[in-house]
Parts: C-alpha cells; structure tokens; sequence
C-alpha cells in the first residue's frame, strides 16, 4: 500500500485531518454547538461548486465560503437575536441550495463532485497535501495557545466574563478554526462526513478519560487512529474513504461505550 | 477611603416596566468585608450583576473602582462565583482544571500556566480543603464539594474584589463556618473586598463589618449588631413591609 504515492499523500493528509478535526471538535461539543461543523460543511458544498463554476481551486473557494459561514452562524447566534439552531439552519439550507443552483449551473452534478461530498483517496495532489499541512499547523498551534482561554470559557462562562476573557472574539476563533478545519478535512472525509469527524472521537474520548486534557488528547489519539485506519481499510476493500473512516471512529464510540459500562461495575 | 463599589439611584429591571431594584444607593470602601442579604426574588444577584458590569442599570449609575461598571478595564482584578454554578461541558473537568481556569484572571490569558500560577491553584485548592480530591471529575464529587471547587476557583486569581453569591448553598454548617473564617482571614490578611450574597447569613454574620439587606431597594444598611432581632430570619423582611 505505502508503495502508491497516492496512498502516502492519502495518508498523510488523512493523519492531519484525523487530529485536527476532533481537536477543533472537542471545543464545539463542550459549547454544545456539535453541528456547527454540518452547518459549515454545507457552506463549504457551495464554496466547492462556487469553484468548478468559476473554474478556479474548489478547495479554496469552500475554505473561503467555509469561513464566512462560520462566522455568520456565530454573528447570527451572538447578536442576531436568532436562537443558536435557526441560525444554524439558515446558514445550512442557504449553503446547500446555494451549492445546488451553483452545480446545476455548472452542469456538474457529476462523480468529480462526489469527491467532495464523500471524500476520495485518489484525488490528493502533493500541492493539496501542503496546504493541508500548512492549514493544519495552523488549527493545531491556535488551539495550543489557545486552550486555557478555551477551557475557562467552558468550565465557566459567566466568570469569563466577568474576568474580562474576550468571549466573543474567542467563539469567532472557534468558528474560523471549524470553518478551515471543514475545507481541509473535503479531500479526505467529504464534506457531508467530516462533522463526524469532528463530534464521534470527542464523545468516545469523553465516555473513558479522567479530566478535561485528558478527553483532549484521547479524542486526537482516536481521530488518527480511525483515520489511518479507515483510509487502509479503504484501500485493500476498495471502499470511499470518507464512510470508512466514519464507520471506524462509530466503532470505537460503541466501544467506549462498552469500556465506560463495564468500568462502572 | 477608596471606593470598590458605587452605586447612585440605581434601577433596574429586565423587561421595560419591570422594577426588580429601585433607588439603590450603595458605597463599599476598597477593603470591607459585607453580607448582603434577603428574601428570595429581592434582587441581590441582579445587584451583583450590575455591580460587576453584567448588567446595566436602567437609570442611575455604577461604578467600580471609579469607573463605569459595565466598561471596567481591569477584569482581572474581579473574582466572582455566581449563584448555582456549575461546571460547562461534558468533559470531566477536575478539580485542578476548574480552579485553573480561574487564573486567567490574574495570568496572561494565553500560553500554559506558569509555575507560580500552579502553585496559587493548590494553595487555593488547599485552603477550601479539597486536596485529596484535586484530580477527581468535578462531577463525580457531592455537591457542597462542587461548589467548594468553584469557591477555590473564584479565590484563584487573588482578586481584589471577591463576589460570592450563594456559595454556600448545599454546604453543611462546618464547612460554612470554616469557609467563613477561610473568607476573614483572606479579608485580614490580603485586604480583599468581599461581598457575600446569602439568604441565610449565619455564619458570616460573626465576621463582617457590615450587612446590607437587599428588597427591591436597600432596606437594611449597617451592622450586624443593630439589625432588629425580628430580621434575624429574612423572611420577615417580607412580612415587615
Ligand atoms: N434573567 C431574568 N429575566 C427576567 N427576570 C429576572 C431574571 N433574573 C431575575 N429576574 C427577576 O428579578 C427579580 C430578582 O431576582 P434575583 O435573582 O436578583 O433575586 P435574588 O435576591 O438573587 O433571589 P434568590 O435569593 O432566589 O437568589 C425576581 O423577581 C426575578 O424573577
Ligand atoms: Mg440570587
């Protein structure tokens, strides 16, 4: 398998994405915000038509149309007035229907776009495997810095607040940190799979670990463990890579479900 | 003596025409140590809120530390524990982990924590008597034990004004009392300003200097000594009106 440089690419992407997204995830599933990252991804499927239409990167175009719209589903959720889920579900049915008008425009309602939307191993240039790098870097040394100012956020809001903890500039952070980690994760996981990604190793990590650090770096250990090994179980069956490795990270929750009920006996 | 607190004709309510505080007039000096007491529903977490800059008041004005409330620039000098806290998320966050959070109160708000910012959360954790139990899940403790984390987690950052509202709710009477002396000899010894919210003042009622009983307005302003007997119990403030 490792003598396919298509693999090695796929893999390595697929090691970024695999601890990005539950790193990023953690946080969201703590604020209770889990579907954020659907919310995102369904913006992203406008950015990515939004590409093939103008003929430019579609990776590009949904990072770009990934940020927007996770900033705009924390605006609306913050100041709009609109209750957290309808900001969500405008920003959702807007990015879908946005993506279909696109696609449809573009007469590309094709298996290209498929790619997109469920991730493909195939389709992972050396160009698009530093971006991913770069990006993912990027996601993880913010989160680095970030964690305690997160954390506190979390633990206690109220008293953030009235310690003078920037909440809103921090939850702005939060959504741009989603948003780029969505339009990395398309290549590998698809953009309708990636929200998975990002909530199934939290909850698992959640169900076994002791403390909050600890739910953290379980949940990245669980990321790229499914990852990896949905992308070479997806290899030797010929299976679209996105699903296996969601069905992975699935696998591993039941079993901590498992763990935490014989643990508590 | 310097003011932490100034409050002058305050009213406030939530929705227009709601009058939850009127013509409240408040001044605590840099360094006091006061209870603030009263019935359910009179208003003394909405007057926390408003003292701390949460809230704005409808008219009148609030300062801290002489300026606007609500546009305080030194937060970090705040601790506050607010009324049936609990801990956000589903994470297992410890004991340690929750106190810490209350060092970004005084540390840089990025960046790991520093030796000295450890060594404040045990002292912290110590002095409300949770030390064997500093790694545990907050959730996996009672709920008196909780609201001791969250009491460590507010006296973390070293604030120079401490906002208790509540913290002793599910607490059993020894360990109210020894959160009281805990909270005197902070008050002697560092100089904090404190402010103790309760309904049932027992047990700071020996420690503080002042007592303000808070029913839509200010009802009560002075020692504790010079409270009439039949406001021991403040229900009565009720029945007095
Ligand atoms: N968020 C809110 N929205 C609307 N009304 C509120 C809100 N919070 C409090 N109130 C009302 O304001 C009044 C004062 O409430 P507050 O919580 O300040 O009283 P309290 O003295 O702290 O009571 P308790 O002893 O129960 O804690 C009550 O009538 C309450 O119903
Ligand atoms: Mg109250």
């Amino acid at each position: 398998m490792l003598e396919s440089e298509f693999m090695r690419l796929a893999l390595a992407a697929g090691a970024v994405v695999g601890v990005l997204a539950p790193s990023v995830g953690f946080f969201l599933v703590q604020r209770r915000q889990s579907l954020v990252g659907d919310g995102i991804g369904h913006v992203a499927f406008a950015g990515v038509a939004a590409g093939i239409l103008l003929d430019v990167s579609p990776v590009l175009t949904a990072l770009v149309a990934a940020v927007l719209g996770g900033v705009a589903i924390e605006l609306l959720r913050s100041r709009g007035g609109a209750a957290g889920d309808q900001a969500l579900a405008l920003v959702f049915y807007t990015g879908i229907a946005l993506g279909v008008v696109l696609v449809a425009q573009a007469g590309a309602l094709d298996v290209n776009l498929f790619q997109y939307l469920f991730g493909s191993i195939l389709t992972i240039t050396r160009e698009d495997l530093a971006l991913i790098a770069a990006l993912g870097a990027l996601g993880v040394g913010t989160i680095a810095i970030l964690y305690r100012a997160f954390a506190a956020v979390i633990i206690d809001e109220e008293g953030a607040r009235v310690a003078g903890v920037p909440i809103g500039s921090l939850n702005v952070a939060l959504a741009a940190l989603a948003a780029v980690t969505v339009a990395l994760s398309m290549r590998v996981v698809g953009i309708l799979l990636v929200a998975a990604l990002m909530v199934l190793p939290v909850s698992a990590a959640g169900r076994v670990a002791w403390s909050m650090r600890s739910t953290l770096v379980l949940s990245t250990a669980i990321g790229l463990a499914s990852a990896l090994t949905g992308l070479t179980v997806s290899y030797y069956a010929d299976l679209p890579p996105g699903g296996t490795i969601v069905l992975v990270a699935a696998a591993v929750y039941l079993g901590a479900l498992v763990v935490a009920s014989l643990g508590r006996r | 003596m310097p003011l932490a607190v100034e409050l002058q004709g305050v009213a406030f309510g939530y929705r227009p025409g709601q009058r939850v505080l009127e013509g409240v007039d408040l001044r605590l000096g840099e360094g006091e140590f006061v209870a603030v007491a009263g019935p359910n529903g009179g208003g003394k977490t909405t007057l926390m809120r408003i003292v701390l800059g949460l809230e704005r008041p409808g008219e009148g004005t609030a300062l801290l530390f002489g300026e606007p409330a609500h546009r305080f620039s030194a937060r970090r000098a705040l601790g506050y524990l607010a009324q049936r806290a609990v801990v956000g998320g589903d994470a297992p966050a410890t004991v340690r982990e929750v106190v810490s959070a209350g060092r970004l109160a005084t540390g840089r708000l990025v960046g790991r924590l520093r030796q000295e910012d450890r060594r404040q959360v045990s002292d912290a954790i110590e002095r409300v008597g949770l030390d064997l139990v500093a790694d545990a899940p907050l959730k996996t403790l009672s709920g008196g034990m909780q609201q001791r984390a969250f009491i460590a987690k507010a006296l973390a950052g070293r604030p120079s004004l401490l906002v208790l509202d509540e913290p002793t709710t599910g607490v059993d009477a020894e360990s109210q009392e020894s959160l009281a002396q805990l909270l005197a000899d902070l008050h002697g010894e560092l100089g904090v300003t404190i402010v103790y919210v309760s309904h049932e003042f027992g047990a700071v009622e020996h420690h503080v200097q002042r007592l303000v009983l808070v029913r839509r307005t200010i009802v009560f302003d002075g020692s504790p000594h010079d409270l009439p007997g039949v406001w021991h119990d403040p229900g009565h403030v009720h029945a007095r009106e």
